[in-house]
């Protein structure tokens, strides 16, 4: 088939349309990158666009040498870590159970669960629970209030309820009970959904800011969001409002270097789960 | 004797059940405490919106709100920057939708056509990646880029004798950016679900459309858009059921004193009045005001969905 002139000239601005989103995707984040790298001269000299001015680690250094800030970097490791445990360990728990067709009370438990997903008692009831159970501004708060999301859980019941029945009966008639079939079937089948839903609350928890800010008053206790949120304002608030260049090149690139300290870690995990998320991002409309 | 002989036979089925499957229930029991504990207990707490507030006493011991328990309603709606909050939350919204919806639609149309399959898995995972940035990451991205003085946008404009934008402290303009932001944001993760629509068009279709001659925009327009139009109805309908809810951190994160007119949404208003102000009969009456509305929006956005034959969201 002869291509026309025509199609080629279509074909370009397709590829042309492709470049410019990249470049505007990664623009931002390579313009962070070179005022987390440059020197404080060119930063007040606004010399700074895609690469960095006077090459220096000066920042990095700086951000690694305060305590506060490392500290908040661990301790969202941490809490991340620790809670994306908890979610997949409640989330495998409440999902695979409902994947039994013959389960006594099957609807009644996906009705309770999928309830709660279209009517939330909103954030002040929350708050007035967690003051009364003694949640507030421990570092609990940040793990258990949102440790179960039943949009990650319908998409691992879902994954799951598409593996052959017969694999179970074939299980149970050699003798295994229910735990011992999720266990050493289900889980280790599930490894692709599991990775997906790893990622979601993962992502979540190293980005959650609102719970911390509302919930958490302990300084020592604040996460890398909301540590970030306090650096960013500080500055930039005076910065909008009125004083024209009076912000000094070093806590410009401090802002740049910890805004890299807090995205970085996200940069290097997401592309690897690529194949997976994709199933779960597919499962837009969720179905009961 | 029959039906009794069927009732115990009924009975030690029961039993076996049970002992088989007892361990379901005891894998089912903390996802259900947690649950009961963090989604339905707050429930409960709904009642202080009708009641007056006080810490003395416990929710079930508080006097009720004057005007039959409808006192802090009248008093939200009389309120001027709940009316603010409100207002601004539906037209971010619906300007969400206007621009946001449609362009990663474009986008998934855009990448199918492209031919080189490396180029296109590169777009897509650069494309993602604004969508695994928290709102704090995006504002701090955002106020390197657009602040007036120091941003680059504005650097360069100046370089180039241009005159500088407000992008983020003047009303208009940062309705403007809040908007781009959000494409900016959403644009890649949200062309997965029309791209795997994409692929499930028959290619059969492509190729006779091929053979009558139509070109690229005719073939899009003809078999690529009423290919995936029920993906784009379902997914549009979704969005006009949450027309009323509200995100907390991109407002927060990207709003600043100059722009709280316009930026104050629902979220936040519950914030600053509820938990800062501690106005908690006020700010719970708002939150189920919010809730409720957007139950109703969901039921009838699902409504019409099913009416127009889809297979609805509930």
């Amino acid at each position: 088939m002869v291509t026309s002139k025509k199609t080629k000239a279509g074909d370009l601005v397709v590829v042309l349309i492709c470049l410019i989103v990249i470049i505007l995707c990664l623009a931002p984040v390579l313009h962070i990158a070179a005022r987390s790298l440059s020197s404080t001269d060119a930063l007040i000299k606004n010399q700074v666009t895609l690469w960095p001015v006077g090459f220096n680690l000066e920042a990095y250094k700086f951000v690694l040498e305060d305590g506060k800030f490392t500290r908040a970097l661990w301790w969202t490791g941490l809490l991340t870590l620790i809670g994306t445990s908890l979610s997949l360990i409640m989330t495998a728990m409440c999902a695979y159970p409902l994947t039994y067709d013959k389960l006594k009370g099957r609807k009644f438990f996906n009705v309770a669960i999928v309830f709660t997903m279209f009517f939330n008692a909103g954030t002040i009831p929350t708050y007035l629970l967690l003051k009364q159970i003694d949640f507030l501004n421990k570092p609990v708060v940040l793990i258990v209030p949102y440790c179960l999301s039943v949009f990650n859980m319908i998409l691992l019941r879902s994954f799951m309820s598409e593996l052959p029945a017969s694999m179970r009966e074939s299980a149970e008639i050699d003798g295994a009970g229910p735990i011992r079939i999720l266990w050493s079937i289900y889980l280790p089948l599930s490894m692709p959904s599991i990775a997906t839903i790893a990622l979601f609350y993962a992502v979540g928890r190293w980005n959650g800011f609102s719970d911390a800010l509302m919930f958490m008053n302990v300084r020592e206790f604040y996460p890398i969001q909301l540590l970030l949120y306090n650096l960013i304002t500080a500055i930039s608030n005076i910065d909008v409002v009125a004083a024209e260049g009076a912000a000094p090149g070093l806590t410009e690139s401090l802002k740049a270097a910890a805004i890299m300290f807090a995205t970085v870690p996200i940069l290097v995990v997401y592309p690897w789960l690529q194949r997976y998320f994709i199933a779960g991002a597919t499962l837009g409309a969720v179905k009961e | 004797m029959d039906s009794s002989q069927s009732k115990l036979k009924r009975r030690q089925e029961t039993v076996i059940y049970f002992r088989r499957y007892w361990t379901l229930y005891l894998l089912l029991l903390a996802p259900m405490v947690y649950l009961v504990v963090f989604k339905y207990i707050p429930i409960a707490y709904v009642q202080i919106a009708f009641k007056k507030y006080s810490i003395v006493n416990s929710i079930w011991e508080q006097p009720w709100a004057a005007n039959h328990g409808m006192e802090y309603f009248i008093k939200a709606f009389a309120n001027r920057d709940f009316l603010f909050a409100l207002r601004n939350t539906i037209t971010l919204n619906l300007l969400d939708l206007l621009v946001g919806f449609p362009a990663p639609i474009i986008l998934a149309i855009v990448l199918n056509e492209l031919r080189f399959k490396k180029l296109k898995s590169l777009t897509q995972t650069i494309a993602y990646m604004p969508h695994f940035l928290s709102w704090i990451i995006i504002a701090g991205l955002a106020l390197q880029v657009f602040a007036p003085s120091s941003g680059l946008l504005n650097v360069l404009f100046a370089k180039a004798g241009l005159p500088t934008i407000p992008f983020l402290n003047e009303p208009g303009h940062w309705i403007a950016t809040y908007v781009s932001l959000g494409v900016w944001q959403s644009i890649g993760w949200n062309t997965i679900i029309f791209l795997a629509a994409i692929t499930a068009i028959n290619p059969e279709l492509y190729e006779a459309a091929a053979m009558d001659g139509a070109g690229r925009m005719k073939r899009i327009w003809h078999v690529t858009l009423p290919g995936i139009r029920s993906t784009i109805i379902v997914m549009l309908i979704i969005r006009l059921g949450y027309i009323l809810g509200s995100e907390f951190d991109r407002p927060y994160a990207l709003g600043n004193a100059l722009v709280n007119n316009v930026s104050s949404v629902i979220a936040t208003f519950v914030y600053n009045y509820g938990i800062r102000g501690l106005q908690f009969s006020l700010t719970t009456a708002v939150g189920l005001f919010q809730s409720v509305v957007g139950v109703i929006f969901l039921l009838a956005a699902d409504r019409l969905a099913k009416k127009y034959g889809e297979r609805g969201i509930i």
